[in-house]
């Protein structure tokens, strides 16, 4: 156990070389830089910010320099923000990125479930059909397409919640839902089919056998292994739920990670993007790592390789 | 004596039910399902119409502009109503969906070239070339990869060219895995030693032979495919990242309605509806697919 977090957690380091490397030389090899759009700006003051963070050192001492940063957690200041360092934006908008989706995961996980185990349990009925047509039509609509539309009507039309922004509970109602919708709808999906698959197993049959109540039957026998699929979802969606909340961020003013990644790679923000990026990747690998674990609870048969 | 057993082989090759293929068993079960032949008739019809629009008379130029008619409500002139610019939204949405499909098609493309050779050679190999090949998909896997398409975009450029590839960077690896896992298993099958002791190379065993058996798996998997790309598109298209004026798809239509949603909210429902829409028929399609080509399913009797 041990020795398999240990490997997996070396095995990080790598592959976050890797992807700042290649961010770093991706950012670096385009045209046009932090300081491009100021055009009124003299030559001199230009030369000198450009001396001031290092950009007109040759490229391989940049790199050194990106390395030497990112192993002390400090990318340093914002290139268009200078007042803040790049750890303080990113820890903040992950702070509103995380709440944001951990809420809509929340509500996916608590409406999905349910639901899919119900369909399970009515297999080619009416509730069946129903439930899981309404999931699909939830697969399907984008949710840049859902967002406008739940503003224009609980925002503009009833005026139920604001339109925009992320300061109090009613503001954070329609990112949520327009976040999670998708998720729901594919978590019943999920829980649906492995539902059917263990209402089939000889266990189950051996628990109804001995005249257990339905109810336990379902909850605690066949819940606990019908969900696997679902577990092995959460780790990328989890992360996916943060990466795809770039959209809901944008329409709904969310200052979240993906809007300041948005924002710092059309200002050509390196810094910024290089933290989100690296961030953004850390926190990937780790969430499989704990779904991983997580497997082992759910099903002991699974073994750490 | 041959001549006296030839006719009872005859009368058992009469009683004998016709040969079910798995394609023609396939076929028979996706026409029986309704959802799915509804959606690919729809998806037909719609990629018809929107790849002919530049030629279907009547409709009009989706780039004229007519400020007199700017932001009229549907009309019967204009179905879908116009743009802030008087352009026509019926117009704009079969072209942007011209584009959307193209895009989903051609990254489609792409990633199953990459994704079936990929996959095909690392489970052909085997070994130690599989062992590195597979350990290079778990590795992409790990990657931030929306994040990385829009560092693409946004340092390397914008151009149409750029994001088919990088779409079709994004979605080879599922289908990697897939038809990895097939040719493992269709590899120890005796056609492959038929085939080797005909004396065909490798690449042909691998390539006539092996491959065309996995069509299974990577149809119902390009039924997935195809729409995740159109959406990725149009997620990129909304951001500003995707496809640039005057070009159009339903991404960027989205985009441009989601600004003036308080005052023209027409031009968002019906880009909106034509995208949902087109994935929801994918979404069947895939689903009814998936259900008539996997052999494990036939014991459900349905």
């Amino acid at each position: 156990m041990t020795a398999f977090l240990l490997r997996r957690l070396l095995a990080m380091i790598p592959t976050l070389l890797a992807i700042g490397t290649l961010t770093f030389f991706l950012m670096r090899a385009a045209p046009g830089g932090p300081f491009q759009s100021e055009k009124e700006m003299p030559a001199r003051a230009k030369q000198e910010l450009m001396q001031r963070y290092g950009l007109d050192q040759p490229l391989h001492t940049q790199y050194f320099r990106f390395l030497h940063s990112a192993i002390r957690f400090d990318l340093g200041p914002s290139y268009k923000n200078p007042d803040q360092s790049v750890r303080e934006i990113v820890l903040d908008g992950f702070k509103v990125s995380a709440e944001l989706g951990g809420w809509a995961l929340l509500v996916a996980v608590f409406l999905g479930i349910p639901f899919g185990t119900l369909a399970a349990l009515h297999q080619n009925r009416t509730i069946d059909h129903v439930s899981m047509a309404t999931a699909l039509a939830g697969v399907s609509i984008p949710n840049f397409v859902l967002g406008p539309v739940l503003v224009y009507f609980f925002a503009l039309t009833l005026g139920w919640f604001p339109a925009a922004l992320w300061v109090d509970a009613g503001s954070r109602v329609l990112p949520v839902v327009a976040l999670s919708v998708a998720y729901v709808a594919y978590i019943a999906r999920l829980t649906r089919a492995g539902m059917l698959e263990v209402l089939r197993a000889d266990y189950i049959r051996t628990a109804r056998a001995k005249g257990l109540a339905e109810r336990v039957v379902v909850i605690k026998h066949a819940l606990k292994l019908g969900v696997m699929p679902v577990v092995s979802y959460l780790g990328p969606a989890a992360a996916r739920i943060i990466m795809g909340s770039i959209v809901i961020e944008q329409i709904f003013a969310v200052p979240g990670l993906g809007r300041h990644l948005v924002q710092g790679a059309i200002n050509r923000d390196y810094t910024l993007v290089m933290g989100v990026v690296l961030f953004y990747a850390a926190f990937l690998m780790l969430f499989n790592l704990i779904v991983d674990l997580a497997y082992t609870w759910f099903d002991p048969r699974v073994e750490l390789a | 004596m041959s001549v006296g057993i030839q006719p009872p082989v005859t009368v058992l090759a009469e009683a004998a039910p016709a040969p079910r293929s798995l394609w023609s068993d396939a076929w028979r079960r996706v026409q029986r399902n309704r959802a799915a032949v509804v959606s690919g008739a729809f998806l037909l019809g719609l990629s018809l119409i929107s790849m002919l629009s530049p030629w279907l008379p009547g409709l009009q130029d989706p780039s004229v502009q007519d400020l007199a008619l700017s932001a009229t409500p549907p009309s019967a002139a204009h179905w879908f109503g116009t743009d802030e610019l008087g352009r026509d939204m019926f117009a704009r949405v079969l072209h942007g969906g011209r584009i959307s499909m193209l895009v989903g098609l051609i990254g489609t493309l792409v990633s199953i070239t990459i994704g079936v050779s990929w996959g095909a050679i690392a489970g052909f190999r085997g070994g130690k070339t599989d062992e590195w090949m597979m350990r290079f998909v778990d590795v992409l896997y790990a990657l931030p990869y929306i994040f990385l398409v829009i560092l693409l975009l946004v340092f390397v450029g914008r151009s149409l060219v750029m994001l088919f590839v990088a779409l079709g960077l994004v979605q080879w690896l599922t289908m990697a895995r897939i038809v990895r896992g097939q040719v493992l298993s269709l590899k120890t099958q005796t056609f492959v030693e038929a085939a080797r002791a005909l004396g065909a190379n490798d690449f042909r065993i691998l390539f006539h032979h092996i491959v065309p058996n996995t069509l299974g798996p990577v149809i119902v998997y390009t039924t997935l495919t195809v729409p995740a790309v159109i959406l990725q598109e149009a997620f990129l298209s909304f951001l500003g990242f995707g496809v640039q004026p005057p070009n159009a798809s339903w991404g960027t239509l989205l985009a441009d309605g989601a600004k003036l949603l308080a005052l023209f909210p027409w031009m968002v429902a019906f880009p909106g509806a034509a995208m949902s829409l087109t994935l929801l028929a994918f979404n069947f399609l895939g689903d009814g697919l998936r259900d008539a080509l996997d052999p494990q399913d036939r014991r459900e009797g349905h």
